[in-house]
């Protein structure tokens, strides 16, 4: 039977090729979009936790108030036990300390003035425990253009583009000038050791890693740290369990007044990833649902197009005694088949697409210039295994229910007016 | 009846206008209070933070409106952090790096060691009257002491505050109160002086308080703790090489 109308469908191309040319390009384009979307919002929440939020964030409650403007004078105290006492009771994170900080970087000419001067916001993460995986979290090596990853104590890594603004090379000299955590004014000077360009502009444009215990020794922040940052040894952000972590945590000082004792917040709560998390797990299902809705409109028109090309078949099938339940029946094989076809082809364009904008990606760098939001400059799409049936299902289905809304019309056939409707 | 009602509130109005003196004659008093052809100072700022406080002690030296040097004494990590203004410039020199940076910009609307004056405050130094157009709105007794209440607003562009209230002593001339605020109408900073000398024949208050409204915190306490006006100061002082000695 599945041969024999597989056959027909091959044979008679009227009835398939348009069915399978619109299934194919929904299934396409709800692959594709599905993957591009993820990938795009995967890479910015990813990018947002290794460089800002952590998969889950520890700073005191004043702190987090103001957490904006950096205001490392309400900054953790005693953070070397905390620390301890997160390893032993959070076993399955990796904790790190940093500290942001922001001020003007100078850069001396040759008579001891200033050859250029910007904004800077600092960074300082540990370089040099070597067991803190900062260097790779940030991704570092790769970003660097220039030069290496600071080796001791007073290198520093600067923004590709703040160095070229400032004409700086590896090697030179430059000075921080900012505040301390108590307000004093702080001075450092520091030995570029590397430029680096991440790929976002806002970063490229002013951005300066150092070394946290640097950063301590000039912002007098000794055992005293802006933000812990925890990422989940899964590698994957799961809500469900930093909520579970952050409850835990957060019920230690539940009933404390001291405004500066820790509190933990999870990703999702912070820099609006809430809303952008929720948006990418609907974006998939939203893509089906329109999807499924449009094609069975369209494939339904298209059933009952054919149904009326194939007016006289279903009679002439009716006049030789057909069951109309069989007639039926067939059509639907027939739709499933189509619709699988359809659904093949959309599958494997879909995927191949989402594939080479995985490895290629989008380069929007041109569109961001002067731009100030944290995103990558590449937009890439993600290939992910549910790709393979989120389109393909609804494909299928979409096929599948157009025909069988274009089929009832069967049913609607008189046998008393086939003749006569056959013109016999 | 209406006419007669409205003929008093008239009448009252204009003998409580008459009574005001006339506001620039007070603002040239005051700035005779306040400037002076040269100044050396040596001041104790305490900042009040939210965790901790700190004392810094400078001494400085200020010429007209165009020159100022201020050397930080203590505490240690402020030892020797020399900043000097010539016009509109301003250099920091930091021994720890044995740098010297200029600000500019939005950097010199930062605090100064972490207080709540900004280096602009720092480095205001005109007269009054030569920024402001001022008008009396009315009197208020502060501390047993009769003040005018004078409305200042900018007349050149570049002052840092558009207006500010000033409550000024009826007697000594000098400000007791003063509230400033920004183009919005917000209000930015607060000021209350108290601790009013003699010294020849100016008053001068020797502790202010200044309070950056869009802080927390009890504020900056700036204490003078000498002061001599009208003393020659030596023109390497405002030097840049002095920045380095």
């Amino acid at each position: 039977m599945i041969k024999f109308i597989f056959k027909a469908i091959l044979r008679d191309k009227n009835r398939s090729l348009l069915p399978v040319i619109i299934i194919s390009i929904g299934v396409f384009l709800t692959i594709f979009l599905s993957g591009f979307m993820s990938g795009v919002m995967g890479d910015m929440i990813d990018q947002s936790a290794r460089f800002e939020t952590g998969h889950v964030k520890i700073m005191s409650r004043a702190y987090a108030e103001n957490k904006d403007q950096i205001p490392n004078d309400l900054a953790l105290f005693g953070v070397d036990s905390l620390i301890k006492s997160l390893e032993k009771e959070f076993p399955n994170y990796n904790w790190v300390q940093r500290i942001r900080f922001g001020g003007i970087i100078d850069a001396p000419d040759l008579n001891g003035g200033s050859k250029g001067q910007g904004p800077s916001s600092g960074l300082a993460i540990d370089f040099f425990s070597g067991n803190s995986g900062e260097i790779e979290r940030l991704n570092i090596p790769s970003s660097i253009m220039e030069g290496n990853v600071p080796q001791k104590s007073k290198e520093i890594l600067i923004g590709f583009e703040l160095a070229q603004k400032l004409k700086l090379d590896i090697g030179d000299t430059i000075t921080y000038m900012g505040s301390t955590m108590y307000g004093s004014l702080a001075f450092e000077s520091f030995i570029i050791s590397g430029t680096v360009r991440f790929g976002v502009e806002a970063m490229d444009r002013g951005m300066v890693i150092v070394d946290i215990s640097d950063a301590r020794r000039m912002l007098d922040m000794e055992d005293a740290v802006g933000e812990i940052l925890g990422f989940s040894k899964e590698g994957m952000y799961f809500d469900d369990k930093a909520a579970h972590t952050q409850s835990a945590f957060n019920a230690h000082y539940a009933n404390s007044t001291d405004e500066y004792v820790p509190i933990m917040l999870r990703l999702k709560e912070q820099n609006n990833l809430d809303s952008l998390l929720d948006y990418v797990n609907s974006f998939s299902s939203m893509f089906v649902i329109i999807f499924v809705l449009i094609m069975s409109v369209v494939l339904w028109n298209t059933g009952l197009i054919g149904g009326l090309r194939r007016y006289q078949e279903f009679g002439i099938r009716l006049a030789l005694g057909e069951n109309k339940g069989h007639i039926y029946k067939t059509l639907i094989l027939e739709a499933v088949l189509i619709g699988a076809i359809g659904s093949i082809i959309g599958t494997v364009i879909g995927v191949s697409a989402t594939y080479i904008m995985q490895v290629y990606g989008l380069d929007i760098s041109g569109m961001m210039k002067g731009g100030t939001m944290m995103m990558p400059s590449v937009m890439r799409a993600k290939f992910t295994f549910d790709l393979l049936y989120i389109g393909f299902i609804p494909g299928l289905f979409a096929m599948v229910l157009g025909n069988m809304l274009s089929g009832i019309g069967i049913y609607k056939r008189e046998t008393a007016t086939l003749f006569k409707e056959l013109e016999v | 009846m209406k006419k007669i009602i409205i003929a008093i509130f008239a009448f009252i109005l204009f003998t409580s206008m008459a009574n005001f003196p006339d506001a620039g004659e007070i603002i040239k008093k005051v700035d005779q209070n306040m400037t002076s052809k040269t100044q050396i100072i040596e001041s104790k700022m305490i900042i009040w933070g939210k965790r901790n406080n700190r004392e810094v002690v400078s001494k400085g030296y200020a010429e007209g409106n165009t020159k100022s040097f201020t050397e930080y004494l203590s505490p240690q990590r402020e030892r020797g952090t020399k900043m000097l203004k010539l016009e509109d410039k301003l250099w920091i020199y930091s021994p720890e790096t044995d740098r010297t940076i200029q600000l500019s910009g939005h950097m010199l609307r930062q605090s100064v060691m972490g207080s709540d004056l900004s280096y602009e405050d720092m480095m205001e130094n005109r007269k009054l009257m030569d920024m402001y157009n001022a008008k009396v709105i009315g009197e208020e007794t502060i501390d047993g002491r009769k003040t005018w209440i004078l409305e200042l607003n900018a007349k050149v562009d570049n002052v840092s505050y558009e207006k500010r209230k000033m409550w000024i002593d009826q007697e000594r001339y000098v400000p007791m109160k003063e509230e400033l605020y920004a183009k919005s109408g917000q209000l930015l900073k607060k000021t209350e002086m108290s601790n009013f000398k003699k010294t020849g024949t100016r008053w001068y208050p020797t502790s202010i308080n200044y309070k950056d409204m869009l802080k927390d915190g009890k504020g900056t306490d700036f204490i003078v703790l000498s002061i001599k006006f009208d003393e020659k100061i030596p023109d390497y002082i405002f030097s840049k090489a002095s920045l380095k000695k």
